[in-house]
């Protein structure tokens, strides 16, 4: 993949791009965005992946200015317009489909298609719930097993990774908390404003998904007007990296002929 | 030397620590009697007050959610004391102010106890500790962008005295500050910050705030105090830091004989040895820099977590985070990390914990207090310049 930095707004916004055909503005979850995942191959066969890391996340600057999902899904938009696409397919992966909601909500005729995948940001349960487990509270190992369907396999052993990986995910971790803290992975605002996301929706969930419930995916889903639902077996919170073939099947099924 | 009588307030009566996950955040409160708890706040009142008339000074501390610290709202117990004590110190280490929503109440509620107190109060300021983000719903990251936007704000709404004035700043925003009372000590009470970070320590020096730095030892009190020394003197404080800018935190036990001093310090050994708390309580992300956590990842340890696994009189005194004995051998442990360390002026005495009774702290109290402490003041005077570091 191609990477370049681009300032927007006080960011240093690294970004990969790889493939030709229309465009696709990838938007990663907590773990953040990294060339070699699985599914950037089958996502740029015949498409145009723009990936840009977050601020915080990757090695995208942090300005003290921004503190919330709301300001990332700006400076996304910021990028569109530097990148002059007027409209693009957006999938956006956990707290990535969050920024990807607030994007959509903000520029509507920005997203040609929308793809959700295990996304957060809205409350839809009751005030005495979390509506996503606090991951902030949760021992690693129990965290594992509602992230994955197959926590043994996904496990990636600390020991195996550079200093600048352990940083970078370390970082990560920080910014998430920085993000989604309180209100705990939601904005209050959201679910009023996704009325105005028109574009074809596709929501997808990993059948075995421990943060992101069944229950709180279907009323997510039904704040948007044009939204379809759709679960792929053998998976957790990261379908993209757990049944990445199935993942990448759907998902151009939908963004290529509109169908599931 | 000044030396502080300092209490947790800790509710020791819990079921064994295997049967629950952390001491601190998720233990549920249940376990908690309200009756001994009364008698428990009671005793450990009269625990201060006796160490006012043995002549020492007054600390206390605040933390939430916890057992091991039964006071989540420190100025409660102070505007107390304020009231049943007549000449000591009062010094509270601290106000959480990263965890406080508003900081001016914190700036009023010190105002007021000086007040009450007529000009008695320390005003310690603290970031928190990691375990306290959950209670406190605070976010863990830039805590201490927080905390040092709180405490300017704090200080301007002490020393503002024309009418209100507007604060709209990263953190906090107000329109209308002008609180009353006003602080009875002129310009403001003394501020005291605690941190045992070197980075952290630096900042505080170049403010020449009055630096604490708890259970840190040997090396890391010397890192701490040399840090703050080299802050001191970057901002144009002048070259010497006078001994009562720095204050250190230890165990302390004294008793007349051996035994009894070997009972004491085995009792409070709980301050470590309770503090049953699971990695993701106490490491949110953000609160250590990304580099700490690294280290964490490939296995490093926090130096008092390292020691809780094998805790022992003989390695808290070799390590320099307990002095315990005859008032001869505390004096000689303590001048041992004095000179390590080039000196401070304030020792933080950490004199209860657990199930160190009644009789049991008194008896630390008194044999301290008439002892060695009068040795302290003599040979240790607080203007003493420190360290060369």
């Amino acid at each position: 993949m191609q990477r370049q930095v681009i300032a927007i707004a006080g960011v240093e916004l690294e970004m990969y791009e790889a493939g030709e055909g229309p465009p696709i503005l990838f938007l990663h979850g907590a773990q953040g965005f990294a060339p070699e995942h699985p599914y950037v191959a089958p996502l740029s066969e015949r498409h145009r992946l723009i990936a840009p890391s977050h601020p915080g996340f990757g090695t995208s600057s942090l300005p003290d200015w921004i503190d919330s999902v709301d300001d990332i899904a700006y400076i996304h938009l910021e990028l569109l317009d530097r990148l002059r696409l007027d409209q693009v397919d957006v999938i956006g992966c956990s707290i990535g489909g969050w920024i990807a909601a607030e994007l959509a909500t903000k520029a509507p005729k920005t997203v040609r298609r929308l793809v959700l995948v295990g996304p957060v940001g809205v409350k839809t349960g009751p005030v005495d719930r979390l509506d996503v487990p606090d991951i902030f509270a949760l021992p690693q190992s129990n965290l594992q097993k509602l992230l994955f369907h197959d926590p043994e396999r996904m496990r990636v052993d600390p020991a195996r990774l550079s200093d600048e990986q352990l940083a970078i995910s370390a970082r990560n971790r920080e910014t998430l908390a920085l993000l989604s803290w309180e209100p705990y992975m939601h904005n209050p605002k959201l679910r009023h404003r996704l009325h105005r996301v028109t574009a074809p929706a596709l929501f997808l969930r990993g059948e075995s998904d421990g943060l992101v419930s069944a229950e709180y995916f279907a009323a997510y889903a039904r704040l948007l007007p044009n939204a379809r639902t759709a679960t792929i077996a053998a998976a957790g919170h990261a379908p993209h990296v757990e049944q990445t073939e199935e993942f990448a099947r759907t998902v151009l099924q939908f963004l290529e002929v509109g169908a599931v | 030397m000044k030396a502080w009588h300092f209490s947790e307030n800790a509710y020791p009566y819990l079921p064994p620590a295997d049967e629950y996950e952390s001491i601190r955040v998720s233990l549920p409160n249940r376990v908690y009697d309200p009756e001994k708890g009364a008698a428990l706040y009671d005793r450990f009142l009269d625990e201060w007050l006796i160490a006012e008339d043995e002549g020492m000074e007054i600390m206390l501390n605040e933390h939430h959610q916890t057992a091991t610290c039964v006071d989540p709202a420190a100025p409660l117990v102070l505007a107390a004391l304020a009231r049943l004590s007549k000449k000591a110190r009062l010094l509270i280490l601290g106000n959480p102010i990263a965890n406080r929503r508003q900081p001016v109440r914190v700036a009023e509620e010190m105002a007021m106890i000086d007040v009450l107190s007529r000009g008695r109060l320390e005003a310690g300021f603290v970031r928190g500790v990691p375990y306290e983000v959950l209670p406190a719903n605070s976010n863990p990251v830039r805590m201490n962008e927080r905390e040092w936007e709180a405490l300017d704000l704090i200080v301007k709404t002490w020393t503002t005295h024309d009418g209100p004035f507007s604060h709209e700043g990263r953190f906090f925003h107000y329109r209308a500050v002008n609180i009353w009372p006003r602080c009875y000590q002129q310009p403001h009470p003394p501020i005291w910050i605690s941190t045992t970070s070197p980075s952290g320590a630096a900042r505080v020096g170049a403010h020449g705030y009055v630096q604490a730095t708890f259970l840190t030892g040997f090396d890391g009190t010397r890192a701490v105090y040399d840090a703050y020394r080299r802050g001191w003197r970057e901002a144009g404080r002048g070259n010497d830091v006078p001994a009562h800018r720095l204050a250190y935190a230890a165990m302390v036990y004294t008793a007349p004989n051996e035994a009894d001093a070997r009972a004491g310090a085995e009792k409070l050994l709980w301050y470590i040895t309770s503090n049953k708390v699971p990695p993701h309580i106490a490491n949110p992300p953000g609160y250590v820099p990304v580099q700490a956590n690294v280290a964490m990842l490939r296995g490093a340890e926090h130096p008092l977590s390292a020691f809780r696994k094998s805790a022992s009189v003989e390695g808290a005194i070799e390590a320099g985070i307990m002095f315990a004995g005859t008032p001869d051998q505390v004096y000689r442990q303590m001048k041992k990390l004095y000179d390590h360390v080039g000196g401070f002026g304030h020792l933080l005495i950490m004199g209860q914990a657990g199930f160190l009774e009644h009789d049991e702290t008194v008896l630390g109290i008194k044999t301290f207090a008439r002892e060695l402490y009068p040795r302290l003041r003599e040979e240790f005077p607080d203007t003493v310049i420190t360290g060369t570091g």
